[in-house]
């Protein structure tokens, strides 16, 4: 009743108001089961709340990284191209170009373990299991030089280990650091004796130039876009519409390395416009593993039986394959996959 | 004959080469007499004479063909990949200060998913009374709010610290958006679930594969956060984290979480990635700010700009721009002309309001000569934005993060602007 009542007041005074003025519940949603709670609340705190029972020690998260982790932090962490080095920069921060790594950055373990559990691999979040992470945790720590090469990381030895930069950190003081710029009045005439161009973004030249903006350049292209899609239309007339909209979807799972289509670039993994039915390894212009250079000059062709061994295990099918995805468990996705790559040519 | 170039913005390129041709007979402006009758005048045009596309032939309408260069645009030195990687709005190219959604920047982890309403789920637990788990369907079943915001990056000018470095508004201050949200706040959801008074924070987190979990203070997580569906009046675009994402007003955009689905009531920070290897900032000495969430206040020209030269020569010209503030309304910009000797009080186009992006013009009598264009944002709280050297002096170079320094145009007599700094 006294909700009522209290509704009621807010009603009379409240109904120019612009915020809802309704007080209480409501009433909706569910209460969240105990399973799904486990499923989705999997946060690590710096106290270690959060933390699964288990361990890994460096030597199996040596192998672990190398398996899934090294094609973009590299074998030693160092990191290839632009994607994240893991390791050194150690008492780089006070640098004119500071290397920001677990080591020499990072101030909480926990933060490490959260990450690589929650979203790592890239393309393949949540598929490792607590010993595999606190293995490849492990052995950040020893690229690192923070442990030695016999060292086990458990939920129990979790908090003694010593992060370098854990100190490093201070909470946000702007307001008293940076008070002086509450000035209110600023100086509005004659605020300087002199003033000179002291530097040029044209002289650096990394703007990304306009594209596409004149008409002459365009219409060519547009054109050769359109007889492609024509030829493309003919050659893919056998194929499935359905196994090629569900294989677009299974394609999602390679699109952290690969793409295909109209402009596709080598990312991480090659691109792959016409990849089955051609040779192995043959792809213009992408650097290969020897393991699969190897396959290449032995004859290995991308038929569709091919493709499909490779897709569901890769790391079984060819040993030693810069490709770190796991796998695709399902036949069908393994089919709709072939054929919505067919479908940019075979 | 129609002339497929009509109200297209000039590229830089285009600019120079075309250079010559502008502003011829502009000196003496408005009153200039024409040689000979225009043709767009005394002919019939196709377009006068002929039709017009009917109704439906864009069921969900597009910007007409002659706007298509403006779009987001990314710079692809900067990430490793498009997937984990950011681009710009092209704020030199837009007025007012609605963003329309489909050319507001994007800023992915891992990547746009596609989450429909029929799968979408939000979880409340932790220190509450009752964890709950929320339908599409019953968050529209809330009372709603509508609030514009802006959302900016904190790494917006990141790429500015040492130096000029990119050549355009866009590049350098468009990691920014402005949105009409409809939503419910937060605070009713926690309230729903009840809080427990051990209760100092909630993390949240999105279903894309990155979570980009952060935590955030229980005093703002019950104050003007809100839990957004719509934006603009339209169903937030997967970029933007459809169906559901965060609204964290005047904080930065990383907290903005996107496919939110999960809120977890917490006694302390989950001091996660996105919060500790990221969006923290180095000072000089090596030290680190950590929680630094407040977008301080900021402004920048957006016309002229390097991206949007001057084309018609001396005489009137609007000076045009941005300003915002993550602390409060802004009350005034000044705009100067000679690198920050002598400032002018811009008019605002509307008065400032609560953490959302002011639109200000200085209606100006371009003499041809050189300029050195600024901007200066003051706001609510007395704050008033400070010059790159200022900043510098405080943070030195390698904050990355929270650049809201004095940004200059140099505006050559020719009309083209360039990205510069000045002493």
């Amino acid at each position: 009743m006294s909700k009522y009542r209290k509704l009621f007041a807010a009603l009379a005074l409240g109904l120019c108001l612009a915020a809802p003025a309704y007080a209480g519940t409501f009433g909706l949603g569910r209460p969240a089961l105990p399973e799904e709670i486990a499923a989705w609340d999997v946060d690590v705190a710096p106290d270690g709340t959060g933390l699964p029972e288990g361990s890994g020690d460096v030597f199996t998260g040596e192998e672990v990284f190398a398996e899934y982790c090294a094609i973009c932090h590299g074998d030693f962490a160092e990191g290839v191209d632009n994607w994240p080095k893991l390791a050194g920069g150690d008492g780089t921060l006070a640098d004119k170009d500071p290397l920001k790594t677990v080591g020499s950055y990072w101030p909480y373990l926990s933060t490490v373990w959260d990450y690589v559990n929650r979203s790592m691999p890239f393309g393949n979040a949540q598929s490792l299991e607590p010993d595999d992470v606190y293995a490849i945790v492990a052995y950040i720590l020893y690229s690192n030089d923070i442990v030695d090469d016999e060292f086990t990381l458990s939920h129990e030895n979790f908090l003694d280990v010593d992060m370098p930069n854990a100190e490093g950190f201070i909470v946000d003081d702007r307001e008293t650091a940076e008070a002086h710029f509450w000035t209110d009045e600023p100086c509005m005439s004659d605020c300087k004796e002199t003033v000179e161009i002291t530097m040029r973004a044209a002289v650096l030249d990394v703007t990304p130039e306009e594209t596409g903006t004149d008409a002459e350049g365009g219409s060519p292209a547009v054109q050769e876009a359109a007889v492609e899609t024509e030829e493309a239309v003919e050659e893919t007339v056998a194929l499935d519409p359905e196994m090629i909209e569900s294989g677009k979807k299974v394609f999602k799972k390679c699109k952290s390395c690969h793409q295909v289509g109209e402009g596709a670039k080598h990312r991480t993994g090659p691109a792959l416009n016409g990849i089955v039915g051609a040779d192995a390894g043959a792809v213009e212009g992408f650097k290969y593993s020897k393991a699969l250079k190897a396959a290449a000059e032995e004859g290995l062709v991308w038929t569709d039986e091919e493709m499909a061994a490779f897709l569901a295990k890769p790391t079984a099918y060819l040993k030693g394959t810069q490709m770190s995805f796991a796998g695709l468990k399902k036949q069908d996705d393994i089919d709709a996959v072939i054929v919505y790559l067919k479908s940019f040519g075979s | 004959m129609s002339d497929s170039s009509r109200g297209k913005a000039p590229s830089r390129r285009q600019f120079l080469s075309g250079a010559a041709a502008v502003g011829v007979g502009a000196v003496g402006a408005g009153a200039a007499r024409a040689a000979s009758p225009d043709p767009l005048i005394t002919q019939e045009q196709e377009w006068a004479q002929t039709t017009g596309e009917g109704v439906d032939a864009t069921p969900y309408g597009l910007p007409i063909e002659f706007e298509k260069d403006v779009v987001r645009r990314n710079v692809e030195w900067l990430t490793a990949d498009t997937i984990s990687s950011i681009n710009f709005t092209p704020i030199h190219a837009l007025d007012g200060t609605i963003t329309p959604q489909g050319c507001a920047f994007e800023r992915h982890h891992s990547g746009a998913i596609e989450l429909s309403k029929a799968d979408y789920r939000l979880m409340i637990n932790g220190l509450v009374d009752t964890p709950l788990v929320f339908t599409y369907e019953d968050l529209e079943r809330f009372p709603r709010e509508n609030r514009v915001y802006f959302c900016e990056c904190a790494a917006n000018t990141g790429m500015e610290w040492a130096g000029s470095q990119l050549n355009g508004a866009q590049f350098t201050h468009g990691m920014i958006h402005n949105m009409e949200y409809s939503g419910v706040p937060l605070r009713t959801l926690l309230e729903e679930a009840g809080l427990k008074p051990e209760g100092k924070w909630v993390y949240v987190e999105g279903a894309d594969a990155s979570s980009n979990g952060r935590s955030i203070p229980m005093e703002k997580a019950l104050d003007d956060v809100l839990v957004a569906f719509k934006a603009n009046g339209e169903a937030l675009r997967k970029e933007h984290g459809y169906p559901v994402r965060l609204v964290v007003p005047g904080w930065e955009g990383n907290m903005w979480i996107k496919w939110l689905r999960r809120v977890e009531v917490t006694d302390m920070a989950i001091e996660s990635r996105e919060e500790t290897s990221k969006y923290t900032d180095t000072l000089e000495d090596g030290t680190s700010r950590k929680w630094t969430w407040v977008m301080d206040a900021k402004s920048v020209v957006t016309s002229p700009s390097p991206q949007s030269p001057i084309t018609h020569g001396p005489g009137p010209l609007v000076i045009t721009g941005l300003a915002w503030s993550g602390r409060g309304a802004i009350t005034g910009v000044d705009v100067s002309v000679d690198g920050g000797k002598n400032w002018m009080p811009a008019r605002l186009a509307a008065p400032g309001t609560d953490k959302a992006l002011t639109r200000f013009y200085l209606d100006h009598n371009w003499d041809g000569s050189e300029m050195l264009l600024q901007a200066r944002a003051k706001d609510s709280t007395g704050y008033v934005q400070p010059s790159k050297d200022q900043l510098r002096d405080v943070r030195g170079e390698n904050s990355i993060y929270h650049n809201n320094c004095i940004q200059t145009w140099w505006v050559k007599e020719s009309g083209e602007a360039e990205n510069v700094e000045v002493s």
